[in-house]
């Protein structure tokens, strides 16, 4: 007997450990062999820990499972109280286009066997026979462009890279992006480790670069593990080294762990950390590509768009173009949060509008009150008010919007919000996170959040001002964190004036 | 007593890494739970660079201790996704029922509560995590378990 149960951060946290634990006692009990497989999440969070067994008829799911629910899965399944059917039947996830995240929650995430099965390896094979300008023209004709959140050409700076001369160069994952309500990064990480190596080992054959890291945030223990032990079992394969699957070519890489500072998600800042330097931002140009890490070119990629690298590959620049809408080709794995019914990832091709994201796809609120805003972005993201969400999900749709699709995370929140309080919030985090290189960003947010607070007490002149920093910033900060944090504040401000007046009014 | 000669140990662990710093404090705080004062002159020493660079990286990062902390280390999410789940509230409370305010240790010395700025767990707020160990949809309810479990 086959029991799948997540091993993913969120399952866990919703108790998957303990469901492990009563599948392996009441098989004791039985004195049946079971064999439980740890996969990575299935993105359905609502329903974890999300349970597979194996069955003559293929994989059948039940959640969300408590350990009171293990005794039954060895009984009639079908009569079992928290049966939701095959996976790939729930609507959720029937409606989705899983390209990168096609292994996750599939496959033991650590198991090179069960990653070959499934597509794995087929990319890198098909890239090993390939010139370096091609594999940098393919990623290119794919259309892919940074899923970190500027959405710069991915190609591009891979061919800038490829074309510097060096004796060293450098491929750098950017798994430190800790934008709240996002988690695709850990999710892949956690799930199938192999492709973000795989996607990295490509980028190395590609440029030129024969080391890699991973600049993994230290909130993520779960995926630092993972990623580790992976990196180990692909050495040991031959995966990774100096001959990579036996073509002459070397790629190896590391795993780094950050320490806790929001702004080395800033490619600069996480350069001079991963050189154990304070994580101060780095003035552009010289561009990282040029001069990155140790001062050598480098590939400064995220998670995503790395790990969407083999499924480019393997099935061509072409076939992943073909999904998408005008220039944001390809899928966008949306990480529904906050105050959701459904939560949890849904990749599909650009251009949904937040409409369905939230009606359809999310399901509305969890408290069942009505959606007051919609945080989409990040932390650093606009708070887009229901009359915006016919906006298509696309790079240029949200910029037109006023907005930002970053890492592509949506955080929902209900209609006792403090507009107020989030936009405080905003400029508090940029104070508490700020590097301190650039004085917009240093001061300005420090300055927002006491200008924030004089509007709060029913200071409606400070409003102007509010403005007029949120102007500086945006436009004299050195890196997104200041440059960014005006899209919050100024959209809460915007679409929320109520919120900004309540003092005001109650006072007259 | 001298930290030196395991601290030499870790450099000597490291000191082959492109960019051996971080690795090398991470390492030191598994051992200690923080950074010793005393072992920052031999981290200068062992890297040649000065002892306020040392001073100046370690104190950048929030993860960075130069005190140890509690016996548990708390980690509530104060970010976006799990304020729109009420961790603004949850946070009052925990305060409370440990009677210490951010970065601070229970008068018994069991926990540490730390702030955190996303776990990742942002569909299942609001999120915690207990000595590395996450926790997902947490309630006073579950503060105060977890408190009693760590003794506090």
């Amino acid at each position: 007997m086959k029991i799948y149960i997540p091993g993913d951060a969120a399952a866990r946290a919703l108790g998957a450990d303990d469901v492990a634990r009563a599948v392996q006692a009441q098989a004791a009990l039985r004195g049946i062999d079971v064999t439980v497989v740890r996969n990575g999440s299935r993105g359905m969070i609502w329903l974890e820990p999300l349970v597979e067994v194996e069955t003559a008829a293929g994989r059948t799911a039940f959640g969300p499972c408590e350990p009171a629910d293990v005794a039954g899965l060895f009984d009639d399944l079908a009569a079992h109280p928290k049966a939701v059917g095959p996976v790939e039947s729930i609507p959720f996830f029937a409606r989705q286009t899983r390209l990168t995240f096609a292994r996750v929650g599939l496959i033991d995430p650590l198991s090179l066997d069960d990653f070959q099965a499934h597509g794995g390896l087929s990319g890198l094979r098909r890239a090993l026979g390939m010139t370096g300008s091609d594999i940098v023209a393919e990623v290119t004709a794919s259309g892919l462009r940074g899923r970190g959140g500027a959405g710069f050409p991915t190609g591009i700076k891979w061919k800038t890279v490829a074309e510097a001369q060096a004796t060293q160069k450098y491929i750098v994952c950017n798994a430190d992006e800790g934008d709240s309500g996002t988690f695709a990064d850990r999710m892949l990480m956690e799930g199938d480790p192999f492709t973000l190596i795989e996607g990295m080992i490509i980028a190395g054959i590609g440029v030129g670069a024969t080391r890699g890291y991973v600049y993994l945030r230290s909130e993520y223990p779960d995926a630092i593990a993972v990623m580790t032990e992976a990196v180990r079992v692909a050495r040991a394969f031959g995966m990774l080294g100096a001959s990579v699957l036996g073509s002459g070519q070397a790629f190896d890489m590391d795993i780094r762990t950050g320490a806790g500072a929001y702004v080395c998600g800033e490619e600069t800042s996480l350069l001079n950390s991963l050189e154990g330097k304070r994580g101060i931002v780095r003035a552009k140009p010289p561009l990282p590509a040029l001069q990155g890490f140790l001062g050598k070119p480098t590939v400064v990629n995220n998670v995503i768009s790395l790990a969407t690298i083999p499924v480019i590959f393997e099935k061509g620049a072409a076939f992943y173009k073909d999904f998408g809408l005008g220039r944001s080709r390809g899928t966008i794995p949306l990480q529904i949060a906050g105050n959701v019914q459904f939560g949890g990832l849904f990749e599909v091709g650009f251009g949904l509008s937040l409409l369905e994201i939230v009606n359809d796809i999310a399901g509305g609120t969890a408290t069942g009150r009505p959606v007051k805003a919609v945080q989409v972005g990040g932390p650093l993201g606009a708070y887009f008010p229901p009359s915006k969400f016919q906006t298509a999900f696309g790079y240029e749709d949200f910029d037109q919007a006023g907005g930002l699709i970053g890492h592509a995370g949506i955080t929902l929140f209900d209609d006792t919000t403090d507009m107020l309080g989030m936009a405080r919030f905003a400029m508090e985090f940029c104070a508490i996170e700020s590097c301190g290189k650039c004085t917009p960003c240093r001061i300005g947010a420090v300055r927002g959040v006491e200008t924030i607070d004089r509007i709060a007490q029913g200071d409606t002149a400070a409003i102007p001002l509010l403005t007029d920093l949120c102007e500086t910033m945006k436009d004299g900060s050195l890196c997104a964190l200041g440059g960014f944090t005006p899209f919050p504040v100024m959209s809460a401000l915007t679409h929320f004036p109520d919120d900004f007046s309540r003092l005001k009014e109650a006072a007259e | 007593m001298s930290h030196s000669p395991r601290v030499l140990e870790i450099i000597a662990d490291h000191q082959a890494l492109e960019g051996p710093l971080l690795p090398i404090l991470h390492a030191v705080q598994a051992e200690y739970g923080h950074i010793p004062q005393d072992a920052l002159p031999v981290i200068a020493l062992g890297l040649n660079i000065s002892r306020a660079e040392v001073h100046g990286v370690m104190s950048f990062y929030h993860d960075f201790r130069e005190e140890p902390a509690g016996r548990h280390v708390l980690k509530l999410c104060r970010a976006e996704a799990c304020q729109a789940m009420g961790a603004n509230t949850l946070a009052t409370q925990a305060k409370s029922r440990l009677g210490v305010d951010w970065h601070g240790t229970t008068a018994n010395g069991a926990v540490t509560l730390e702030p955190v700025f996303c776990l990742g767990l942002c569909a299942c707020g609001p999120a915690a995590m207990l000595d590395g160990r996450v926790i997902g949809r947490v309630t006073a309810a579950r503060i105060d378990a977890l408190a009693q479990e760590c003794g506090a």
